[in-house]
């Protein structure tokens, strides 16, 4: 299993055109803990995962990986440092079979660990594991999400970005995608960022949250600190 | 039923040629979404550098090994330096950059080597097989054999690189959503350079068969170029699988109206296709339109 790392974020100013997203936003993810990010709509959750996996220059301010500077590192080279982000919207490609698509993240390991680590994920994933030659565009909503984690679980991350993993599926599934990431956690000891906009669920399996408004930080605190903050939940979560 | 058969073994063998080049416009399309309409052109130059190996000396085999390396070392030079600075670009600069090259091109070799007609040598005889006194005619040839096996074996080839290599897999997925393949560690660029070379490689291949046909000047590739496109289109753009059958069905078609309409109609009759297939299936034979980019 892949060492776990710790995911710093410190006083980042990043965005599109000339107006930033994000103003100095800190964040810390400790090795082997949930951190929910959450807030409303355009707090800037999707740009935070976007400028730490290297779609979004970093203005001012340092992302890193234990002590690996990510800053101004071009996407696939902070892929292959061990950052896998799962994007939101799911980021399956359509074109290819789920095995090629798994294939993908098999690239990243060595190659004598390919094979074995593609069978462990199709015992983990059974659903896969039916539809492995299967066009990705044949796949249901919730099987696509399950399908775009194991293929960035097969790259053997240190840490994993998740935006909005619950979004436009129905409740049943997104208690299942929860569930699985609180396994990642639990049995990998994985480093798991999770954006949610289902800020009752992210907290519930989340060690810590923080709550974004307008590009920066109004709050962080443990997770269960966070969901009992009627205030907070009132004026930023929405529940 | 002897002219019959002959025209469609001439067919295959030009069908084989327009899809090489085909093939090559597909390479470039998926990785870039550019169309190159320099491929020609630049078949005709690597050409050129094939007969100055055998004029020099060399035999027709160096020429041809030389050609198809010119061919893979000019289409990533293209990509990094022509086609790279237009992306992201409103996809009329592209189009523009491409005729520009190709004008570029062909000028280069008006000036380095003339304009007038060269003789250029075939692999092999040209002259037909004989089954009994049934002439099958060029399309028999051993040259036609060599021009057949050279681009299926090439296409196998690529085939084989897409479907069972972790290069082609990674070619594939940058071709397909660069940014999820960024998402994987994929270096997008080096991907699309791959493909852009592979394509300026099956361009010279395509230069070096069909050359002994048609002499070489810097316009001969012109015409060859549109109905290797309307093979593209045919296919879909998107499908090398496409581009292979579109090239066979353009050239047997165009054989049969050669040789029972008139000698004079191919390209016409080319570009009626062209105009029939944008018209009625503008996604070509092999591409659906769900999962076409745009």
């Amino acid at each position: 299993m892949t060492k776990a790392a710790s995911l710093t974020v410190t006083d980042v100013v990043a965005g599109y055109g000339s107006a930033p997203v994000l103003n100095g936003v800190s964040i810390t993810a400790r090795p082997g803990t949930i951190t929910a990010v959450l807030g409303a709509n355009g707090a800037g959750k999707t740009t935070l995962l976007r400028t730490i996996s290297g779609f979004v220059r970093t203005r001012a301010g340092q992302v890193s990986m234990d002590d690996i500077s990510l800053t101004k590192l071009a996407p696939d080279h902070i892929a292959r440092s061990g950052v896998a982000h799962v994007p939101e919207g799911q980021g399956v490609i359509t074109e290819l079979t789920v095995e090629e698509n798994l294939s993908l993240g098999l690239l990243l390991r060595p190659r004598a660990e390919r094979a074995g680590a593609l069978d462990d994920a199709y015992r983990r994933f059974a659903v896969l594991a039916d539809r492995r030659r299967s066009l990705a565009a044949t796949l249901s909503g919730g099987e696509r999400q399950i399908l775009v984690i194991a293929r960035a679980l097969l790259s053997a991350p240190r840490v994993l970005l998740l935006d909005e993993p619950s979004l436009g599926l129905a409740p049943r599934i997104v208690a299942q995608v929860l569930d699985l990431i609180r396994r990642l956690r639990d049995e990998a000891g994985l480093t798991v960022l999770l954006v949610e906009q289902n800020a009752r669920g992210a907290l519930s399996i989340a060690d810590r949250g923080v709550v974004l408004n307008l590009g920066t930080v109004v709050a962080e605190a443990d997770a269960a600190a966070l969901a009992a903050d009627v205030q907070l939940r009132q004026h930023y979560l929405g529940f | 039923m002897q002219e019959f058969v002959e025209f469609t073994l001439g067919g295959i063998t030009d069908g084989l040629i327009y899809a090489a080049i085909g093939l090559s416009l597909v390479l470039g399309w998926r990785g870039t979404r550019v169309l190159n309409f320099a491929q020609g052109g630049m078949a005709m130059f690597t050409s050129y550098i094939a007969l100055i190996v055998v004029d020099a000396g060399g035999s027709y085999w160096l020429g041809f090994v030389v050609a198809l390396a010119s061919g893979l070392l000019l289409g990533a030079v293209v990509e990094r330096v022509v086609v790279r600075p237009t992306a992201g670009k409103p996809p009329f600069n592209n189009l523009i950059v491409t005729i520009g090259l190709l004008i570029l091109i062909e000028g280069v070799a008006g000036i380095i080597y003339g304009s007038k007609n060269r003789s250029f040598p075939a692999a092999y005889s040209i002259v037909g097989a004989k089954v009994g006194n049934f002439a099958l005619g060029p399309g028999s040839s051993p040259s036609a054999i060599f021009t057949a096996a050279s681009v299926l074996a090439v296409a196998l080839l690529l085939a084989a690189l897409f479907r069972f290599t972790p290069v082609g897999l990674r070619m594939r997925a940058s071709a397909f959503s660069g940014t999820v393949a960024q998402l994987m560690g994929v270096r997008v660029g080096r991907m699309t350079t791959l493909g852009w070379a592979l394509a300026g490689l099956i361009g010279a291949l395509a230069g070096m068969l069909v050359t002994p046909q048609t002499f070489l000047y810097p316009n001969s590739m012109d015409s060859i170029f549109v109905l290797g496109f309307t093979a593209a289109v045919i296919g879909g753009l998107d499908s090398p699988v496409g581009a292979i059958v579109g090239g066979l069905l353009l050239g047997v078609l165009l054989n049969y109206v050669t040789g029972y309409v008139g000698s004079n109609l191919p390209e016409l009759a080319g570009l009626a296709i062209l105009v029939l297939v944008l018209m009625f299936r503008p996604t070509g034979l092999f591409t659906s339109t769900a999962t076409r980019q745009v």
